[in-house]
């Protein structure tokens, strides 16, 4: 527990406390005085507001394709995957094993330029001569989609599994067709595993910049591109971690109210 | 034709689930594939198919350190994660102690938090502290990252325990350490060897936070990212798939334990 304590509560404090500094009077690029400037806030959200609202666009965006994708998989896992189910579990999480950074480029250069996507959809008039798939938002939210596609299935197979089959049966028999059954039955009760795979797929992609900085261009910048430059390159700690606070009190808000409106509270 | 609609009808949850793995095995395959790339510099385009990058993994410079690293802090990070973690993971499934549900809630809040956000405010401590990132200092996030999620796991094995094996050693005049070393500890070990190979997966694979935290020392994933820009050498895809392959072998083996123990 004291680790926990030192390592992630004290880090925070810190981060609090280096967002109200501002730059010594005369010192050198990177020093930093304490003078409780609450204005760092404001005037680094007023700064980063378009990548404010691309990150939580973005993010949501891929949420919701992720969840579109992983739905359907995870039932079939669950209710048609027979003696292959732990196999599939394992497919399912076996591109883990290989770096999520090389997969990100493998797609990189699959859709690229020299890739075979491109020249494919060219030849067939589906995309025009000028149009790239890389290094646009389309490729970003993609790419997140993909990377987050495993947090979003495991969850939602974990509580697919747990539906009794008979109560689908009895929805049945009830004269409920498919989709009313799906729409009444299978859908509120595998409501803990979408509520649990959003938030594992959203809070990571909120702060990515992994995508972003391999699949986008400057036009697609996110909030976490905006804090790492800020670290590394223009050194410019207070604002990097006023960004970063709004950035979580952003996501903490937004979970909030998703949680309650989810009506799963069982699980935070 | 009927006929086949309805086949079509029928399975079509099938097809799709045929299709989304697929969907998610592109990646990968392309990795696999192109680690036979007889590449020269750049990764890019397909050139001709060579066994020269599998026979000489370490070809591109400091690739092997970066690895060497990556594996040495994983086994690092998933040693300290796995003995804390499922220490709290007992304390949590066995014991009410006072600032339970606050240990709960101090669990839960690093999985909750964006990545950026752990890497960058660990980077402020370490700074005011005058440490220098590098090698411990990512340790130190590494197990900071995988403790949460040894615990969850291992506390989902705890809980599904049942309590009577333990009553019935009890029973059988074991002492508490003898029930423990003896009943609770083996029936929780799979628990355990679940969690150690996900905090190993985890620390290796991370990037955003060691890349905060690790300062001149490269990583394998940070050798990836840097090199990224000029064209990943082919090493680092036999590397890829290698891990791929290795990892994929541990989780069938396990299962195969795993079933060969339940049989008898």
């Amino acid at each position: 527990m004291g680790f926990l304590f030192t390592f992630f509560l004290l880090p925070l404090f810190n981060l609090a406390q280096t967002s109200t500094q501002t730059p010594v009077g005369g010192g050198d690029t990177g020093q930093y005085e304490q003078t409780f400037r609450f204005q760092n806030y404001i005037d680094a959200f007023v700064e980063n507001k378009e990548q404010f609202g691309r990150s939580f666009l973005y993010a949501i965006i891929a949420t919701v394709l992720a969840l579109a994708i992983a739905y359907p998989l995870a039932y079939a896992i669950a209710f048609k995957g027979g003696k292959l189910k732990n196999f599939m579990l394992v497919l399912v999480v076996a591109p883990f094993f290989t770096s999520f950074l090389l997969r990100t480029i493998a797609w990189k250069q699959i859709l690229g330029e020299e890739g075979f996507v491109v020249p494919t959809l060219r030849t067939f008039g589906i995309i025009s001569e000028s149009t790239t798939l890389t290094s646009s938002a389309f490729a970003v939210v993609a790419g997140m989609t993909y990377n987050f596609l495993p947090f979003m299935t495991l969850p939602l197979y974990a509580s697919i599994d747990r539906i009794d089959p008979r109560t689908l049966e009895a929805s049945g028999d009830l004269y409920a067709n498919g989709f009313t059954t799906f729409r009444k039955v299978t859908l509120p009760l595998s409501m803990p595993g979408v509520v649990a795979g959003t938030l594992l797929t959203f809070i990571p992609a909120a702060g990515d910049y992994v995508n972003a900085a391999i699949l986008g261009s400057p036009q697609t910048k996110m909030l976490g591109n905006v804090i790492e430059s800020r670290y590394f390159k223009i050194v410019d700690y207070p604002t990097a971690a006023a960004l970063s606070f709004t950035l979580m009190a952003a996501i903490l808000i937004l979970v909030t109210v998703y949680v309650r409106k989810a009506g799963t509270e069982e699980l935070v | 034709m009927k006929k086949l609609s309805r086949w079509f009808g029928r399975n079509l949850i099938r097809i799709y689930a045929v299709v989304a793995f697929t969907y998610l095995f592109i990646p990968v395959a392309y990795t696999f594939a192109f680690s036979f790339n007889d590449s020269g510099k750049s990764n890019l385009v397909w050139k001709g198919f060579t066994l020269s990058n599998w026979q000489n993994p370490c070809g591109a410079p400091e690739i092997c350190s970066a690895l060497g690293n990556s594996v040495k802090i994983g086994f690092l990070a998933t040693l300290f994660s796995t003995i804390l973690g499922t220490m709290i993971a007992f304390a949590l499934g066995r014991h009410k102690f006072k600032g339970r549900s606050t240990t709960n809630l101090l669990i839960f809040l690093p999985m909750a938090t964006p990545e950026i956000v752990l890497g960058a405010s660990l980077l402020s401590l370490f700074l005011v502290f005058k440490i220098n990132p590098g090698f411990w200092p990512t340790v130190i996030a590494h197990v900071l990252f995988c403790i949460s999620f040894v615990v969850v796991t291992v506390k989902a094995r705890i809980a599904s325990l049942d309590p009577r094996l333990e009553q019935a050693a009890m029973d059988l005049y074991a002492n508490e350490r003898e029930t423990f070393r003896r009943v609770t500890l083996p029936l929780v070990a799979p628990g355990i060897a679940a969690a150690a190979l996900l905090a190993f997966s985890l620390s290796f694979d991370d990037f955003i936070i060691t890349n905060f935290n690790s300062g001149t020392m490269t990583t394998f994933p940070k050798f990836v990212y840097t090199s990224a820009a000029r064209g990943i050498p082919a090493q680092a895809n036999v590397i890829g798939s290698s891990m791929f392959f290795l990892a994929l072998a541990i989780v069938v083996i396990g299962q195969f334990v795993g079933r060969k123990r339940k049989v008898s």
